[in-house]
């Protein structure tokens, strides 16, 4: 039995290029309104913390805290937590933590409002090919971050002075856990806007389903 | 109503309790149940006191703060002695503060207040010996002003007491002198060539800058301790005297005739006024009231002999005053003081100073012990006198009483504590203002004899934390305390946020430097200046080169915003060490007299490399400097 929405051609193509097909399908208004959700999230992801780190030590029981923004890197305490972990850094010979070392603050705002602007055409437009093509690139966007993020915590954990008052084994912080510098007990966790991060996949694969048995666009 | 008591019994007392030895203080008695009162004033490591408690330090100069319940010293404040602890006293700013004193006798701390509560602002204590006053700011609990000494002034013994709003801080005179001072009369001319003085210091309500107000001449008596009014007294102030005799010698004896001396209720609202309308004359640059010529303004209250404190209930209403040479401590209602002052219902006139009515204006008197000197409420209608020939603590009802309290004024005290030993002051939280804390009363005594480990000749006092919250006292807590806690103040710990650094942004020291490039030194002339930084764990620039007979002026400044991060600076064998918190800058002035090369170093314990903090003073021959350069 032939399914009479499918087309003679669709037929005899082959079948990794019908399973394709869909890509064409168009979004349908709960689709649609998921992008406008994405949007959204895209957004706010600029205006909420994506990571804090936390230092805690004996006599730093309050905590010394670090809060990465997509545009901003903030010590707690009025910025006086990132002085001082650079006080203290100094003793190891680590390089001082300063915000224009972190180049993609310049930019991920602005690559974030791309994506805004992609998702809000994804709506309007209404195509399962502009969702996938913003999956794809948020996805690689996300690897490349952490993939930075990591580099730059192995840097500063590596590349210390060796005149330094303290000598201690080179080290990793790390990314998403507990970890235990010295008489530090680090920990590093993904904050609001991290988690909306990833969250704006499982919007972005859920605009895909809804849609995806739609007519063709 | 008539004094009961006969100069025989309280000769009888006072010889008991002097050849007693202090038997009322049996160690036995104080401490029934160890444990659950342990409990009461433990405050497990880590936990926070509910209350300051701002002790004086008498003849130390300093003020001392120790927590409610747990009554552990916290830190000291120095105020009119230099205290290299802290490095005040110093620096070019401390050092100009305490003038050319090393140290003052501080007696009676008092809270700044607004509406009669305590406002948390300021502390004010008063120097005895050297007539000052000095206001030490609570939001980083360090003195920031030392008026004095007082014009016309002697003694200030009777202060610091805080007006409903702290508009003044009054003071009065506990000796006498001709005035203005640096006048000398003939001894045996005191009564009418020497006088006394009661003063108004302003307090400027924004930045707690305190200027002279204004003086009442008063006749040659010793002016003791005194209180504000609020309520029904607002606007007036008490003050006992003693020696209302005039005897220049011998006051031990020939100030202790009289039956009965003379509180003063003064209507400063009314001194104010006067002064505003210029019935003042000036006197050494202050403008000085004859009350006798200003009616209104001073009026004489019969109190028992030689009386020591007087204090106002937190109504307003009841001012109470003690003879500490008679068992009885006698109310007055100040709603009778005033319808006695309307129907000038006066006993006597001492020097044109009207005499209220002692029988009018008494409420009663009560029979609380031996050696009354000062009370103290909880709020709740219980009035708590401290019994320094009896070591005891008197708690009482105060009015209003019942016809068959009246009958049996004995009834009236409802408990008594016995205290180790010989209780001076004694304070109630909050008791000055409209609101008492109630809940803990400190006894501070004067002797602590055989109730410490023996530490040889020079022995402490002792300050003893009695439960007033039940019915019955309840002694807790006992502290040894440094010479000498006179009087105290009690403050929630909530009640005020200090702050833990100095902002950066509030630094505005023209010469500090911020960063270890920005250190330097230069000379101008024979002066050498340095800017220093102090960090973790270096000063920057760590030499300073000059000669003999330079001038050195060092700012140092600590570039830490880390609460507790705390840098001195000492420098060996030229008598400085000054201590900078974070974010604060010192400046240091000393004139160089011996060549050598002379180590500095951080004397507040900073860090793992605080060891390494340290520079070198380079200080080259005067004649030498020429070669060298
Ligand atoms: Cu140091």
């Amino acid at each position: 039995m032939k399914n009479p929405l499918k087309s003679s051609s669709e037929t005899n193509l082959p079948w990794w290029r019908r399973e394709l097909r869909f890509l064409d399908r168009a979004l349908n208004p709960l689709s649609r309104g998921l992008m406008l959700v994405a949007a959204v999230l895209f957004a706010l992801v600029v205006l909420f913390p994506l990571w804090r780190i936390t230092l805690v030590a004996p006599q730093y029981q309050e905590g010394l805290r670090l809060t990465i923004y997509a545009y901003q890197l903030v010590g707690g305490n009025g910025g006086q937590d990132l002085v001082e972990i650079n006080n203290l850094n100094h003793y190891i010979g680590m390089k001082p933590i300063e915000e224009s070392d972190f180049v993609e603050i310049t930019w991920l705002p602005f690559v974030l409002g791309i994506f805004v602007i992609l998702s809000l055409r994804a709506a309007v437009l209404g195509r399962i090919s502009q969702v996938i093509d913003i999956l794809v690139l948020f996805t690689y966007l996300g690897l490349f971050s952490l993939g930075l993020f990591y580099h730059r915590l192995y840097t500063y954990g590596h590349d210390l002075d060796p005149k330094a008052p303290m000598t201690i084994e080179p080290f990793t912080p790390v990314i998403i856990g507990k970890n235990k510098i010295a008489n530090f007990v680090q920990w590093s966790y993904p904050s609001v806007g991290g988690w909306l991060m990833l969250l704006i996949p499982v919007v972005l694969v859920l605009a895909v389903w809804f849609s995806r048995k739609g007519r063709r666009a | 109503m008539k004094y009961k008591f006969s100069s025989s019994i309280i000769l009888g007392s006072i010889l008991a309790a002097l050849l007693g030895g202090c038997s009322a203080g049996d160690p036995e008695t104080a401490n029934t149940s160890g444990d659950s009162l342990a409990e009461k004033s433990f405050v497990a490591p880590g936990e926070k006191d509910e209350f300051y408690l701002f002790y004086s330090g008498g003849h130390s100069g300093q003020v001392f703060v120790a927590g409610i319940p747990s009554m552990r010293h916290i830190v000291t404040i120095p105020v009119f002695s230099p205290y290299p602890g802290t490095g005040y006293g110093f620096d070019d700013e401390s050092r100009a503060m305490l003038g050319e004193y090393t140290w003052g006798d501080v007696h009676h701390p008092g809270l700044s207040q607004t509406d009669s509560l305590y406002d948390g602002r300021w502390l004010f204590v008063n120097d005895n010996a050297n007539n000052r006053v000095a206001r030490i700011d609570l939001r980083d609990f360090k003195t920031k002003q030392i008026l004095g000494p007082i014009p016309n002034s002697s003694g200030n013994h009777g202060s610091s007491f805080v007006t409903e709003n702290t508009e003044y801080i009054l003071v009065a005179t506990r000796f006498s002198v001709p005035l203005p001072k640096g006048r000398v009369a003939p001894m045996e001319s005191y009564a009418d060539e020497f006088n006394g003085m009661v003063s108004g210091i302003k307090v400027d309500q924004e930045t707690g800058e305190m200027s002279l107000g204004w003086q009442i001449l008063t006749p040659p008596f010793n002016w003791d301790l005194g209180s504000t009014g609020k309520g029904p007294s607002s606007g007036w102030a008490f003050w006992t005297s003693y020696n209302t005799e005039m005897a220049h010698e011998t006051l031990e004896v020939n100030a202790s005739q009289r039956d009965r001396d003379y509180a003063a209720f003064v209507n400063w609202k009314s001194a104010e006024q006067a002064v505003a309308d210029g019935k003042a004359e000036m006197i050494d640059g202050v403008p000085v009231l004859d009350p006798s010529a200003v009616p209104g303004v001073m009026y004489f209250v019969p109190v028992g002999k030689s009386p020591h404190g007087v204090d106002t209930d937190p109504s307003g209403r009841w001012i109470v005053a003690s003879g500490k040479l008679q068992p009885t401590t006698t109310v007055y209602d100040f709603e009778k003081v005033l319808a006695a002052i309307e129907a000038e219902d006066f006993q006597d006139t001492f020097r044109g100073i009207p005499v209220l009515n002692y029988d009018a204006i008494a409420e009663g008197e009560v029979p609380v012990g031996l050696g009354p000197l000062h009370t103290q409420y909880d709020g709740e209608g219980n009035a708590y006198t401290s019994l320094y020939i009896e070591s005891a603590v008197a708690k009482w009802k105060l009015p209003p009483w019942t016809e068959e309290q009246r009958a049996d004024m004995e009834s009236i005290v409802t408990d008594k504590m016995p205290v180790h030993f010989n209780i001076g002051h004694l304070v109630v939280g909050g008791s000055d203002t409209r609101e008492p804390y109630g809940k803990w009363l400190v006894a501070m005594n004067k002797l602590s004899k055989g109730r410490h480990a023996n530490v040889g000749p020079s022995q402490p006092e002792s300050s003893q934390l009695i439960d007033i919250s039940g019915e019955k006292m309840e002694m807790v807590f006992e502290a040894y305390t440094e010479p000498e806690p006179h009087f105290a103040q009690i403050l929630k710990v909530d009640a005020i946020e200090p702050i833990e650094v100095y902002p950066k942004a509030e630094n505005h020291h023209p010469h500090a430097v911020w960063s270890l490039d920005e250190g330097t030194t230069w000379r101008e002339g024979d002066t050498v200046h340095a800017k220093i930084v102090a960090v973790r764990s270096r000063f920057g620039p760590e030499k300073i080169e000059a000669k003999v007979g330079d001038k050195l002026v060092i700012h140092v400044t600590n570039i830490e915003q880390t609460s507790d991060m705390i840098h001195g600076l000492g420098i060996s064998e030229h008598n400085i060490n000054v201590v900078i918190d974070p974010g604060e800058t010192k400046t240091i002035t000393l004139d160089l007299k011996k060549p050598g090369v002379f180590p500095f170093y951080c004397t507040n314990f900073c860090s793992a490399l605080h060891q390494e903090m340290q520079g070198y003073l380079v200080v080259e021959p005067a004649g030498e400097t020429a070669m060298s350069q």
